[in-house]
């Protein structure tokens, strides 16, 4: 179907982007807008200009820095997933990064696109929050554990723009879901951080509110850091999606499962 | 209305679009270059995957206007002097097509897999790394056959 009319702008500065967004009555950001742009071709979002972030000079760029990786918003998921610098610091990204959609997908999607998008099936936002990446905007920093804020929804307030990621180096990460076989978006991801002595399980696609921190598997890791502690172990079912790819009990019991295979899967992405 | 150029298969393409016009569209409409199919057009099926800056692509879920000045190769433009590219020699040999609606976009894609890898491909990555392309008459046996004979091919090339 053929999407209502709108502008579309590139600008290269952000400034002249945060001046477009007010010249505008319904305007949208877009980095690589494979998620945007298919809701506008089913007619579910209608904005009357669209303002492609990807040329901006501070929105692109790798970087190690000390302790810290820095990731540019429009960074597409190929060039994460086949970048040296993230997979020595940290590869389970890198390997998320590698597990997203398919390849053609891979070479146009963007991380800012994803996690401003915060679609509770989505892979990076369960990174993002797992790792405790600070998500740097045009106008400040923002912890993830105060970033995501239910389905589609985030702490970016009307015209903010995703600069970068931010993510300190763990000691261990791993990531592992099972996919839709139809969406190939995750049922239950799950992904496992730890930086010294503090455990975090990002859990992406069962949860009601979208991602989620399940912290009662973190105390029980941050004391015994195997697959065995978490063993038994279910995060709550009232809180899970139900839905045609699996009920709550279902998705419950898939998310013990998915974080004992993170646990088992350091540096990579477990893909059912 | 914008004036959007592409460097389409070597030709510079240039014309008046509107900015809700996707790539495939700016193709199949404008440089009359129709075997870049619509299939899906929800970025699922893979029929309308072309090169863009040498990387396989879905057409229907990118802009042409956000493409203006990139260099795009499209099935058309596989072929060399008349002769066609290994991967479509060994699509033919192999019969990797039941139906045909989705050969050019298994051969964008094929294309771009085996130049990712260098020709180091083997069955299961070959499909994996097709995961993006579907063919609803189910063919992939002789799909994934006619890759991998068209990575063996690059590969005694390279050496």
């Amino acid at each position: 179907m053929y999407m209502y009319e709108f502008a579309y702008r590139r600008p290269k500065t952000l400034a002249e982007a945060a001046g477009l967004f007010g010249e505008f009555d319904n305007p949208s950001f877009v980095s690589g807008g494979h998620t945007l742009i298919p809701t506008m071709k089913n007619r579910l979002a209608a904005p009357d200009v669209l303002i492609d972030l990807r040329a901006i000079p501070e929105l692109n760029g790798i970087r190690r820095t000390g302790d810290r990786l820095e990731i540019g918003a429009a960074t597409t998921h190929f060039e994460t997933s086949t970048s040296e610098a993230v997979k020595e610091a940290i590869p389970a990204l890198a390997a998320l990064a590698g597990s997203i959609a398919d390849p053609q997908v891979r070479h146009v999607g963007t991380m800012g696109g994803s996690v401003a998008n915060n679609d509770p099936s989505a892979d990076y936002p369960a990174a993002v929050l797992s790792l405790g990446a600070d998500v740097v905007t045009d106008r400040r920093s923002i912890p993830a554990d105060d970033f995501f804020d239910g389905l589609f929804g985030t702490a970016l307030e009307e015209g903010e723009i995703i600069l970068r990621f931010s993510f300190p180096l763990p000691d261990f990460a791993g990531y592992a879901k099972l996919c839709s076989q139809a969406s190939r978006y995750p049922v239950a991801g799950s992904f496992v951080s730890r930086r010294g002595t503090g455990v975090r399980v990002g859990v992406t696609g069962a949860g009601n509110d979208g991602v989620f921190r399940w912290t009662e598997a973190e105390a029980a890791l941050a004391a015994d850091f195997t697959p065995e502690a978490v063993e038994g172990m279910e995060p709550d079912a009232g809180g899970m999606i139900a839905d045609l790819n699996g009920s709550a009990e279902y998705r419950a019991h898939l998310v013990a499962v998915m974080t004992r295979h993170a646990l088992r899967s350091p540096g990579t992405a477990y893909v059912r | 209305m914008t004036e959007i150029s592409i460097t389409v298969n070597g030709e510079l393409q240039t014309h008046d679009v509107e900015d809700r016009t996707l790539l495939v569209h700016f193709l199949r409409d404008h440089a009359g270059l129709t075997g870049t199919h619509v299939g899906c057009d929800t970025t699922q099926c893979g029929a309308c995957t072309v090169h863009l800056d040498g990387r396989a692509v879905k057409s229907c879920t990118i802009l042409a206007a956000a493409v203006d000045g990139a260099q795009v190769t499209t099935i058309e433009g596989l072929a060399q002097g008349g002769e066609l590219s290994d991967l479509q020699q060994a699509f033919k040999q192999h019969h990797g097509l039941q139906c045909g609606f989705c050969t050019p976009g298994m051969v964008m894609a094929g294309t771009d897999l085996i130049r990712r890898y260098d020709g180091e491909l083997d069955e299961h990555t070959v499909r994996e790394q097709l995961e993006g392309n579907i063919c609803r008459c189910t063919g992939y046996t002789n799909i994934v056959k006619a890759v991998l004979d068209a990575a063996g091919k690059h590969r005694a090339k390279r050496t």
